[in-house]
């Protein structure tokens, strides 16, 4: 099976080690990985903060590039929510304007094969053993556009729970939002760090090493939180555990 | 132009851009849910209302048709009342064995009368057992609504099974929208202090409902 | 809305000052989570709810579909049923009309059951100003009230306030409105209540004029439905002679088995109960038992511009339940006041800039003053999507756009203060449709990398005052695939 992987801006700018580390286990579990180099970024920014004309260009550019794949993977909830539940609403709004059908065409192809990390996994190659090892105490927490807009449900914890020498540990309030919502972190900076602490000390109550959630832009505000309040925790994309081998040991 | 007519002007405009729905209301709307919920016997349906009007803090009773005269005495005794409310088609031999004053319900008697009173006895329309609810509707049995309100002591006989309904739609389904209505699910309550229930506000702060079966 | 809330500062000014605010960040915490957890319980118990949320929005929507008919049918029926029915284009106007029917009756002073419409008109202030008296009696009103404070939300409006901060206003205010607090009042809730019991006792015993909103109204029959907790709503609603309801036209449903819907949904999801203690629900008038004289105002204060907005009119399906509120947590955090207007948390955030217009430094920010997390659509018994409102009122704010205010159109401008962001914005569009150039900055960003600070100077405070940077890495993802073609090369 051969699919696109679609890292997110986030991902290859600031966390080339989780592109790395979905390229491995996909490839460990027999999928052949291509990154088509055009992709840049979904709009999910753009969207979300109201400039949804601007995202428009990056949606059908979205869609051009990976028109051609069996699958899109990604591995942030956000960003395959961005694909699956917004791109349609751009493009009903696109009619709702007069603007006709046309997005709507362009779009309507890329929503129904992009799929998150955790549910490619479990959904389309059945498996929840990847063959993992991960020597560690960790705490999932499920950030809120995946729980909520693709309904992950309980595949990441299955996944999980599958790795070999890994203690899942349950994080208190898990369901509640860490507080970052992309623009949201720094208009409203009050409220969103007062979401961070409470989430990092609810993290730091399970006496984990690890937070591990399935998007990087979430765990760039709990790490940096965590960093500020000088924990001992430290945060990892699930990618990164479920590459993890006794071969190669991810930290 | 009136203010009506501006309004009325106001909504269509605002409407002129959605496509024509000609569904009517009964296709419009998908009734799926339940008309009620869980299978159960018609005891099990009063027990359940007994147990859920508890729930909420009405203290509830039973007996059989020739206790209640007994039953209605050693309550209003117990709780020291002296003076009780009665409507007009509350049945005379209920309260013939009480030793209390009975005032009448009547349209000429006013609030702070009413708030001398220590006691009030009614029949009900129907009761709900999924919430523990009864429902009273004005009627002879129930009279007027201000009677089981000002007083801060309501018995309230339930007839079972006949009265009793397992949901909320099909108590609807049993009422009069043209009668006044009241729905009481236990004594009154509030929730106003840090979001934490409370018994004992405005109206009656002792609710007793009492379950009267046929034999 | 009401003048209490006027000149508010923007959102993120007002939370800032809630969040460092200890008190109220416990008492939020402590209420919230108490009733969290409840309504979880209180909503598993009906294993149809995703049913009853169903048809609650389907009934919703059809009613606001034809709103016209069926508020000509609410007039007609409840004319028939003996009631006068006003209409109200905005709050004057409706505070006009309260105002001359209570003078009618020669009455100066009214009770009122707790109701939001008449918050969001500031009656009682237009009232005092008449010359009439309007005493709350719901708790919640009466301890704001009390205290010379504004509402925190939906259904506690006192929820900013802990046991110990209400004694001390029932204990030194309650003697200037009327019987004072007993001697030697503690917090303890069960004392509390009982204080304000015979704190309003006096005033329900002697009221003539009665005036309350209402949860429902049923056009088939012209039926008035009030759901309350206390035994207030009853009083106020059967022993004055005269009772005026003022009602938004959105409260309306068409037929009486719709009831049967919203009295599942509604209490479960406002105090997670099976049902509220009390439900009234009247007709018109009726011979000798309660009020003689009944008048309903329909109001429209913004809902019809509301209406005109095809994403934005969902908000008309709110019950006021208050679910939103409670699982919100920026409103944990921010705290009722932050949101400028008796309607706060979640679904104030989408109310409030449709009803008021997002011409106010406040109302432009409400629509931001959310993390996006979805926690309120969850829980929401109508399916309001609130977060598809609030980017929606985002692109009001940034773009404008044509909108319809007091029931005209017009064409809205940009808000501003929004130019630094929207250049942003416009700039990471232009890297983001050329992969070269945004390769080109990931790079530089790298070959910099030991030169960026963990905290940033100015505006980037707003990110790095709380948070560390994140570190940049060597090489962006792209490069290291092209440089070894996704690892075939064995490179690493």
């Amino acid at each position: 099976m051969r699919v696109a992987l679609f890292l997110t801006c986030v991902n290859d700018t600031l966390y080339p080690d989780t592109g790395r580390a979905v390229v491995r286990l996909l490839t460990r579990l027999g999928v052949e990985v291509d990154f088509p180099t055009a992709q840049t970024c979904c709009g999910q920014a753009h969207y979300n903060t109201g400039y949804r004309h601007e995202a428009e260009p990056l949606a059908r550019r979205f869609a051009d590039v990976f028109a051609g794949y069996e699958a899109i993977v990604t591995p942030s909830g956000s960003c395959g929510a961005m694909v699956r539940e917004l791109y349609p609403r751009m493009g009903e709004r696109a009619r709702a304007e007069g603007r006709g059908d046309t997005l709507a065409a362009v779009l309507a192809p890329v929503v129904p094969k992009t799929y998150e990390l955790t549910e490619f996994l479990v959904d389309v190659l059945g498996v929840t053993d990847v063959g993992a090892y991960y020597p560690h105490t960790v705490t999932y927490h499920p950030t809120c556009h995946g729980l909520r807009s693709l309904g992950l449900g309980d595949r990441p914890r299955r996944l999980l729970e599958a790795v070999k020498g890994l203690e899942l540990v349950e994080l208190p309030g898990a369901e509640e939002c860490c507080g970052f919502g992309g623009t949201f972190a720094v208009k409203n900076s009050d409220v969103s760090a007062a979401m961070g602490a409470d989430k990092v000390r609810n993290a730091e109550s399970t006496g984990a090493d690890v937070l591990c959630a399935a998007d990087n832009s979430c765990l760039m505000h709990i790490g940096g939180t965590m960093a500020r309040l000088r924990t001992g925790m430290r945060p990892v994309h699930i990618a990164e555990i479920l590459a993890s081998t006794e071969e190669a040991v991810a930290a | 132009m009136s203010s009506r007519e501006r309004v009325l002007g106001r909504v269509r405009r605002a409407l002129a851009d959605v496509p024509a729905d000609a569904r009517p209301y009964e296709e419009a709307v998908a009734r799926d849910y339940l008309r009620e919920h869980g299978q159960r016997s018609v005891a099990e349906t009063v027990d359940l209302l007994a147990e859920n009007l508890a729930d909420y803090r009405a203290i509830v009773h039973r007996c059989a048709e020739e206790e209640l005269p007994g039953l209605l005495a050693r309550l209003l005794s117990a709780h020291g009342s002296r003076t009780v409310v009665v409507p007009p088609g509350l049945p005379a031999q209920w309260t013939a064995a009480a030793d209390v004053t009975l005032v009448q319900d009547l349209a000429a008697s006013t609030a702070p009368e009413l708030d001398e009173v220590d006691s009030v006895v009614t029949g009900c329309a129907v009761a709900v057992a999924e919430t523990g609810t009864i429902v009273l509707d004005g009627s002879p049995d129930q009279g007027r609504r201000r009677i089981t309100l000002v007083p801060d002591h309501h018995v309230c006989v339930v007839r079972v099974p006949d009265q009793v309904v397992p949901s909320v739609p099909r108590a609807l389904e049993r009422l009069d929208p043209a009668r006044p209505l009241t729905w009481i699910s236990g004594p009154s309550a509030t929730s106003d202090i840090e979001l934490d229930r409370v018994e004992g506000v405005h109206g009656p702060r002792t609710l007793e409902v009492v379950l009267l079966g046929g034999s | 809305m009401s003048g209490t809330f006027v000149g508010m500062p923007a959102f993120p000014r007002a939370a800032r000052e809630a969040v460092r605010d200890t008190t109220l960040r416990g008492n939020l915490r402590h209420a919230t989570r108490t009733i969290r957890d409840k309504r979880a319980r209180a909503v598993a118990e009906l294993d149809d709810w995703a049913a009853l949320r169903e048809a609650g929005k389907q009934i919703k929507d059809h009613t606001l579909r034809h709103l016209d008919r069926y508020l000509v049918q609410v007039e007609e029926a409840v004319t028939a049923a003996g009631g006068t029915v006003h209409w109200a284009a905005d709050a004057d106007e409706a505070n006009e009309i309260v105002a001359r029917l209570v003078e009618e009756t020669g009455e100066s002073e009214v009770v009122k059951v707790k109701s939001m419409a008449t918050q969001e008109i500031a009656l009682n202030e237009a009232l005092e100003a008449r010359g009439v008296h309007a005493y709350e009696t719901d708790l919640a009103e009466l301890i704001v009230q009390l205290g010379k404070d504004r509402p925190s939300h939906i259904l506690v409006p006192a929820i900013h306030r802990n046991r110990g901060e209400i004694r001390d206003i029932f204990r030194s205010e309650m003697s200037e409105w009327g019987r004072p607090a007993p001697e030697n009042l503690t917090d303890t809730p069960a004392e509390l209540a009982e204080a304000a019991r015979l704190h309003l006792r006096e005033k329900f015993l002697r009221a003539k004029v009665g005036i309350s909103g209402a949860n429902f109204v049923v056009a088939e029959t012209g039926t008035l439905v009030v759901v309350e907790s206390e035994g207030n709503g009853r009083m106020c609603l059967t022993l004055p002679e005269t009772l005026i309801s003022v009602v938004g036209i959105e409260k309306i449903v068409p037929r009486w088995q719709d009831l049967e819907v919203f009295l599942q949904t509604l209490p479960r999801s406002s105090t997670a109960e099976r049902m509220n203690p009390y439900t009234s629900m009247w007709t018109g008038t009726t011979d000798e038992d309660g009020p003689r004289t009944f008048h309903l105002v329909l109001l429209d204060n913004g809902r019809t511009d509301t209406l005109a907005d095809e994403v934005g009119r969902q908000a008309l399906r709110c019950i006021r339940c208050s679910a939103c509120l409670n699982v919100c947590p920026v409103y944990e955090r921010a705290g009722g006041h932050a949101y400028g207007s008796v309607y706060p948390g979640p679904i104030g955030a989408i109310l409030s800039p449709q009803l008021r217009g997002t011409g106010s430094e406040i109302d432009a920010s409400l629509p931001y003053a959310s993390s996006l997390c979805g926690a309120c659509y969850e829980v929401c018994p109508v399916a309001i999507d609130i977060p598809e409102v609030l980017v929606h009122l985002r692109e009001r704010v940034v773009q404008g756009g044509p909108a319809v205010r007091g029931g005209n159109r017009v064409v809205l401008k940009p808000a501003k203060g929004h130019a630094a962001e929207r250049a942003a914005m416009r700039a990471a569009q232009w890297a983001f449709t050329r992969p070269g150039a945004l390769r080109a900055g990931q790079r530089l960003a790298s070959r910099t990398r030991r030169l960026h600070p963990r905290t940033l100077p100015g505006p980037g405070r707003a990110w790095s005052g709380s948070r560390d940077l994140p570190a940049v890495p060597a090489e962006p993802f792209r490069d290291w695939w092209q440089r070894t073609r996704g690892g075939k090369d064995g490179a690493k």
